[in-house]
Formats: C-alpha cells, structure tokens, sequence
C-alpha cells in the first residue's frame, strides 16, 4: 500500500484528470490503499477540481467501493434466493464462526472483511463468494472454513483456487473455478462463429442495408425489455451528433441471470464483432462494453480478446478491411450496483457519475454517453446481430414465435437437476423448459427474476417470449417443499437494497412493502393488509422513475394473484386489526433497568 | 410552428415547442402540482407528485416536453390519490413536526398534504434515525425534514460551478451531504437561496427565525397552487 497523496495524484494523472473516469480512478485508488478514506476524498475532489460531495456521492454509491477498511481478504457472498435454498445459512455461519466477525464487518486485525452481496451471477453453482475479486462456487461450511483458515495463514487467493471449471475458465487469462454449465446449445448463439465473418459480412453492405437486416429479423433487445434492435440503430444514426458511441451492456444484474457471463467467457469474439457491426450501422467509432464488478476476473481475458481482434483487423482502423471505418472498444469496469443494467445509469456510470437514471426525453440515442446519441444493448443481442449478418434476417425470423423471433439464452437455476445455459427458441412453454432442465415437480417458477412474474402450475403451458411470458433470461425454479414467502421477502430486501433513492416511491415505498410483507409472514395481517399490499404496488408501479421501482412490486403483485392461497394461510381470518405493537418487549428494557418482572396480564 | 396543441383534462392549451408540461398548464391556468420542482433549475422528476396520463401512460409532467396533440389527464380521482400517496410517503419516510418547524406555512409539503386532506397517512412511519448539523457558518441542515427533492444539490453551486451540496449513499439510506470547505464560502445571499430552494424545513439560514409570524406565511391564507388556478 502506498502513500495516500502519491497514489491519488499518480491515479489521476493516469486518467488525465479526466473526471468522467471516476469509476476507473476511484476503482485503482481502492485496490492500492484498501479503501477511500474521507482524506483519500478530499484529495480526489482536489485533484479533479470538484466539489468532495461529489466524490463521495460516488464512493458511497457503489456496493464495492468503501470509505472504510473492507480486510486484507474481503469476502463478499451472494445473498440471493438461490443461494438460500442451495444452504448459504449455513456457509454464512461457517465464515463467521472461524472468521470471528459477523457479516457487515471487518476482523478487529483488520484481516477479513464479510459481506452481503447482491447476486453474482453464479446462480448454478450457488453458495458462492468473491473474495478479492476471486469467485468461489458451491461452497460448503467445511470449505468455508478452510478458506478462513488460508487467509488467516497470508495465503495469496488465487492459490486458494484448487480445480478450475469447464471451457474457457481453464484458461491461462482467466483461471476460475466457474463452471458454464451449457445445457442445450443452439443455433444462434452457440453454432460454430469464425472470428471476423460477420463484419465482414456487414461492411460488404451499407449502414443503411444493415439496419435493415436487423430490421428485417425482428431482433429485440435481450435485457428483457425487448425494444427492436434495428429500430433502435436507425434513431441513433439519424440522431445529430460530431460522434456516436455503441454501448454493450455486460451489467447483468437481475438476481439468476447468468448467461451473459457464459458469453462473455465461451464467445466474446461474437460479441465483441457484433459491437463492430453496430459501430458500423449507427456511425461510431468507439464502443464501451460495461463489465459488472462482478466479472472482474473475466478482464484480463477480454483484454486479450480485444488484443486479437485488434491483429486481427476486426478492430482497429479500417475495421473489417472497410476502408475509412475505424472501431475499437474499451472496457468499463461497474462498482456494484443492479440499477446500472438501466442503459441511462449505466451511461451515468460510464461517465464517472452516480449510477441513476435519466429522465426521458431525451433518450440515449439522441443524448447518450457524454451527450453523444449512443445505442446501448445487450450482450447477447449483439451476439445475435454477429449471426444474423451471416445466416440473414429470414433465417432469424423464422425461428420463435410472431412478435419474438429468434432463439434466448435462458439462465435456469433453483430447484432443477440440470442448472446452467439454454438456448431455446422463443415459444417454448415453462413446462417443456422444466422437463429439459429435470424439475417437473416445481411448484413454482420465477421468469425474468425478482422484477418478472412468479407463475405457478396452472401457467406452465405459457410460452416464453415477449408477447406471453418475457425474459431477460433469468429462470428461478422453486421447488415444492420451499417456503414461497421466503423467496418473495428476499426478492423484496433485494429492491430496497438496489434502489438508488431518487424518486420518492422506490426508495420509501418499496421499504413499506418489505415492512408489510413481514407483517404476513409474522402472521399479523388481516385481508385489510392484503388489499393495502396491492393498492401500494399499483402506486409505486405507477409512479416510479425507472423500470426498477415501475417492476420491483411484481413479487408481491404476481404471488398475490398465483399464489392468493400462500397468502391467505397466513392471514388471520375474522378480525379487521391485529396490533403490530409488542409489549412485553417494548418494556423490557425498561424493566430489567428497574429490575421488575413486567406483568402484562394487567394491562 | 412554434406552437402546440395539447389539452388537459378536455381544456384546450396552447403552448410553445419545447416547453414543459407542468409551465405550459401554469401559463394556461392549470395548477398541476409539484414538490422537486423550482423554476429556473432544471427538473429532476424525484417526487413523482406531479405524474399525469398521457395516452394511459404515467409521466412526470415536470420532465416530459408537450407534444403536438397530447391529451394529459391531471386532476382524476387515481392521480389525485397518487399524489397523495406520495406526500404520506414523504411523512412516514422522514421525522417532520409541523408544529416546531420553522418553515411551517411556508412548507410545501404541508401545503399539499393540506390540499389533498392527508389526516393520519395510510402507511406505517419509519422513524428513521436521521442527523441534524448545524456546524457550517451560514447555514444548518436538519435531515429529519430532508425529502431529498435535490433542489439544493441543483441551485446551489460556488461561482465556478462546484456542488455544495451532494447526495451521497443510496437508496433508503441516501443523505444530503454538504461540502465542508465551500460550505465555509456561502454567502448571505447563497444561504438565503439555499433555505428558499429548500421546500421544507431543511436547510435554514442561521440567526433568523419566525421572521414572518405563523398566520402570515404563503400558505397560511390559500391552498397551495391557488396563484396559478383560473
């Protein structure tokens, strides 16, 4: 660790002064001094010539920046729902007890840090952990234990890896113990690619001809939002503008979405081309792909992606042999934060700043990344657009249904014999997807995570796509002996969690939700409760900024309406009121102080 | 064609290309209410008080420019209750005493809860642990009352244009911060616009207080919105 004011000054200067690179700046302050200490602060907005609140509202903004020491070995385990039910508990407990500190803390010598972390993407391998930017999957206690054990000992992490996972994990760049689990491959994303075919396919036509391609297969967005790709290109080319940017979402957030991790691990030349292709169509040069904190460890390895892609002329200047088009890409690093897979967040962050969204108008493509119009998309859209240059719009639209062409990478994860990567051809109904992934007996399934539907077995006949049941990928099968409920709270400490507090009814609002589901699940609701829980969801659905508080009550409004027997168990019948107020333990600090036994009875 | 068509409620309006929805209905008579709102600064759309339906979609009429025929719903029976819902939120979400403040009848947040005739709000309060700091120069921040409107964090800036006031954390736990070394700068006239951008009763300036006498303040005497009403 080094000197606080050589570090910030020397970290600045590499970025030169620029202060839309705060997430890089603050990010390699962080890995040198272990934290960004209030002083670390004063010195950054010095350096940058800004105010310090300014700093500090993106120091405190992001989960895995600190402004306090977070350990020498910093472990931050995923508390998603999946992760309950695959025994976190009790991997939680095991770091605890051999740690010697609780979650939300530091070893008082300042070794180990534990924390709770939002999903990782790993939900097929869960418990799972990143400790120092290293991930650890299918922990147990017992492992858990000896991992405490090593970094008591000084042992580096990396060393603590001991076998590595499947395909590209294996790799010299990457060398992770995460598996891909690639369960069914199809014919759009997992077909054979040869790298620079696409472009090359691309640059043959002009821009125009191109967005018509993508127009012409029906491609929507695969986030989950599902806005027509080729649509999207067309406003950003036609946008003003002295340059235009090609965003890649790689911010995957939503709690059980891990397919972008597949293919940013097994096909990233796809992806990466795809970003070419798009930089050709909307006019850009520059493309940004923005990579979750989270896939840190798949850096060093798309670094060396972009190397080859660079020699190999699909990037670089006259891009694809196309003279005068010159496209290269670079990699953003993110800090933590689910609200950045919102593509005008994300913009935000990209651009050194608090990860919240805009206000629309005007949209991305007419004022994006530092004002330029800019076309944000997925990472497997673009991966989609790769194929589609090659195999045509027709062939794309053939497969899936009227309104969702094409093939989807599903994320399935839970209760199933088979987790892991699906492509499937949109259509496909929740029960042929749980035959396929050997988990017929679920009682329920969450499609396109927390801020999806949570449908049950009088709905499996339904289709995945966007005109039935829309994914951004995210399955979570819920088997028949889980406590419904359980998974409803968690989704909901999920959303007060991420929300970024902007706008009124997301940050109050979606806490009063939380706070009247435990009422439930404590057994102290009546049926007034349940109709308040519904009149609040419409309210903050309605009123909400950003697509996280406009869906974050759709755990609770989808099991109200699949599940209303869940609900109504738990409820007590016959009463309009049951109090909330505790008073027994409302006095009983009072009374150990004056040493009474307090006698309820009277009152 | 610099003007546009677009009606509200069923009242035809005419306003001018690029303008904002909520000026647009001031200019024309309709009061569409509004909390993070301030003339001059630009809109941020945090309360979410002043969402309207345009072809059955919510909008923050605040933040959303008129368009060439548009048929905005404002004062409905759900909106009205939206709104509402909005100000309970703000209620339960921080600590306010109307009774010991020293903006009240000058707060807008009271003032809508007294337009929309909030009695007991319809959800539990939270009692959040919040801070008070009274330690700058010129000014004092009470966060109990902070409904984090960021019209501070947008209208007060030193002359070469650095915050004073930030938000800072996140979510629920998402404070007003203020720059200790600027703060030190403010002057007279920046503190007075600090606690007059300030809706409630957050930021006052120091060394004046009830300098105007409960009974006289803006909204002792008409409902909030009434000055644009026609």
């Amino acid at each position: 660790m080094g000197n606080l004011g050589t570090v910030v000054s020397q970290v600045v200067e590499k970025y030169n002064k620029d202060k839309t690179r705060l997430m890089d700046i603050v990010t390699d302050v962080q890995s040198e001094l272990g934290y960004v200490s209030d002083e670390a602060v004063v010195q950054l907005a010095k350096a940058l010539g800004v105010s310090k609140v300014d700093i500090d509202g993106v120091v405190t903004f992001y989960h895995f920046f600190s402004k306090t020491p977070v350990g020498k070995y910093s472990v931050y385990l995923n508390n998603s729902a999946v992760a309950n039910i695959k025994g976190r508990s009790a991997v939680a407990k095991a770091f605890e007890e051999a740690a010697g500190c609780s979650f939300g803390r530091t070893t008082e010598d300042g070794v180990m840090g534990l924390f709770d972390t939002s999903c990782i993407g790993m939900n097929d391998q869960e418990p799972a952990a990143i400790i120092n930017g290293v991930i650890f999957t299918d922990l147990t206690p017992e492992k858990a234990k000896e991992l405490v054990a090593d970094m008591k000992a000084g042992k580096e992490v990396s060393e603590l890896v001991k076998n590595f996972g499947d395909g590209n994990n294996q790799s010299e760049l990457i060398k992770s113990m995460v598996n891909n689990n690639i369960q069914k491959k199809g014919p759009v994303l997992f077909a054979p690619f040869e790298t620079g075919s696409a472009l090359k396919a691309a640059v043959a036509k002009t821009p125009d001809d191109v967005i018509e391609e993508v127009k012409l297969s029906n491609l929507r967005g695969r986030g989950g939002a599902g806005f027509p790709t080729g649509m999207k290109w067309d406003f950003c080319r036609q946008a003003e503008g002295a340059k235009h940017y090609v965003v890649c979402n790689a911010d995957e957030g939503e709690p059980g979405t891990f397919k972008d991790r597949v293919v940013l691990t097994e096909i990233p030349e796809m992806l990466f081309e795809g970003m070419a292709v798009a930089g050709y169509a909307v006019g850009a040069e520059e493309g940004i792909l923005y990579l979750r904190a989270e896939y840190l460890y798949l850096r060093k390895f798309l670094e060396k992606v972009l190397e080859d892609l660079r020699s190999k002329n699909v990037l670089g200047k006259n891009a694809g042999g196309k003279d005068g088009f010159n496209f290269d890409i670079r990699i953003q690093m993110g800090a933590g934060a689910y609200i950045c897979g919102e593509e005008s967040a994300l913009i935000e962050s990209a651009e050194g700043k608090r990860g919240e969204p805009r206000n629309r108008p005007p949209f991305p493509v007419q004022n994006g990344y530092l004002g330029y119009p800019t076309t944000v998309n997925n990472v497997e859209t673009f991966c989609c657009v790769s194929r589609i240059m090659l195999e045509g719009g027709e062939w794309f639209k053939k497969m899936g249904t009227a309104q969702s062409s094409g093939t989807k990478l599903l994320s399935v994860s839970g209760d199933c014999k088979k987790p892991g990567i699906y492509e499937v051809e949109f259509g496909t109904t929740i029960q042929t997807l749980l035959e396929m992934v050997e988990g017929r007996t679920a009682k329920a399934v969450q499609v396109g995570g927390p801020s999806g539907t949570c449908v049950g077995k009088k709905d499996y006949g339904k289709r995945i796509c966007y005109d039935d049941l829309g994914t951004g990928g995210s399955m979570i099968i819920v088997g028949p002996d889980r406590d419904l409920l359980e998974v409803v709270h968690n989704f909901m400490e999920f959303f007060v969690e991420e929300s970024c507090g902007w706008c009124v009814p997301c940050r109050a609002g979606n806490q009063l939700l939380l706070d009247k589901l435990e009422k439930v699940m404590a057994g102290k609701a009546t049926k007034q409760d349940l109709k308040e829980l519904e009149e609040w969801s419409n309210i903050i659905k309605a009123t909400s900024r950003c697509g996280l508080g406009q869906t974050s009550p759709n755990p609770i409004v989808t099991t109200l309406k699949n599940f209303p027997e869940m609900y109504q168990a738990k409820i007590q019948k016959d009463v309009d009121y049951v109090s909330e107020f505790d008073l027994k333990a409302a006095v009983q600090e009072s009374c150990k102080a004056a040493g009474r036994i307090p006698n309820i009875k009277e009152h | 064609m610099s003007e546009i068509n677009i009606t509200i409620d069923g009242k035809k309006i005419k306003a001018k290309a690029g303008q904002i929805i909520v000026e647009a209905a001031r200019e024309n008579g309709v009061y569409i209410p509004t909390l993070c709102d301030y003339e001059g600064i630009k809109p941020a759309g945090t309360c979410r008080i002043c969402t309207v339906k345009i072809g059955g979609r919510n909008m923050a009429a605040c933040t959303t420019p008129v368009a060439e025929g548009m048929m905005i719903e404002n004062d409905v029976p759900e909106l009205n209750d939206f709104r509402k819902a909005i100000v309970e939120m703000l209620f339960v979400e921080g600590n306010h005493m109307c009774p010991v403040c020293e903006k009240s009848g000058n707060c807008e947040l009271q003032a809508l809860a007294y337009k929309y005739t909030m009695l007991a709000p319809r959800f539990p309060y939270l009692w959040p642990q919040r801070t008070v700091d009274a330690s700058f120069p010129k000014i004092l921040i009470d966060r109990n009352r902070c409904i984090q409107c960021l019209r501070c964090v947008r209208g007060v800036t030193t002359t070469d244009g650095k915050h004073i006031f930030g938000l800072v954390n996140r979510g629920g736990k998402a404070i007003i911060s203020i720059d200790p070394e600027l703060a030190k700068e403010m002057t007279e006239e920046m503190a007075e616009k600090a606690m007059e951008l300030c809706p409630v009763g957050a930021i006052l300036k120091k060394e004046v207080g009830y300098a105007v006498p409960i009974g006289m303040r803006k909204y002792d005497g008409k409902p909030i919105g009434s000055e644009y009403e026609k």
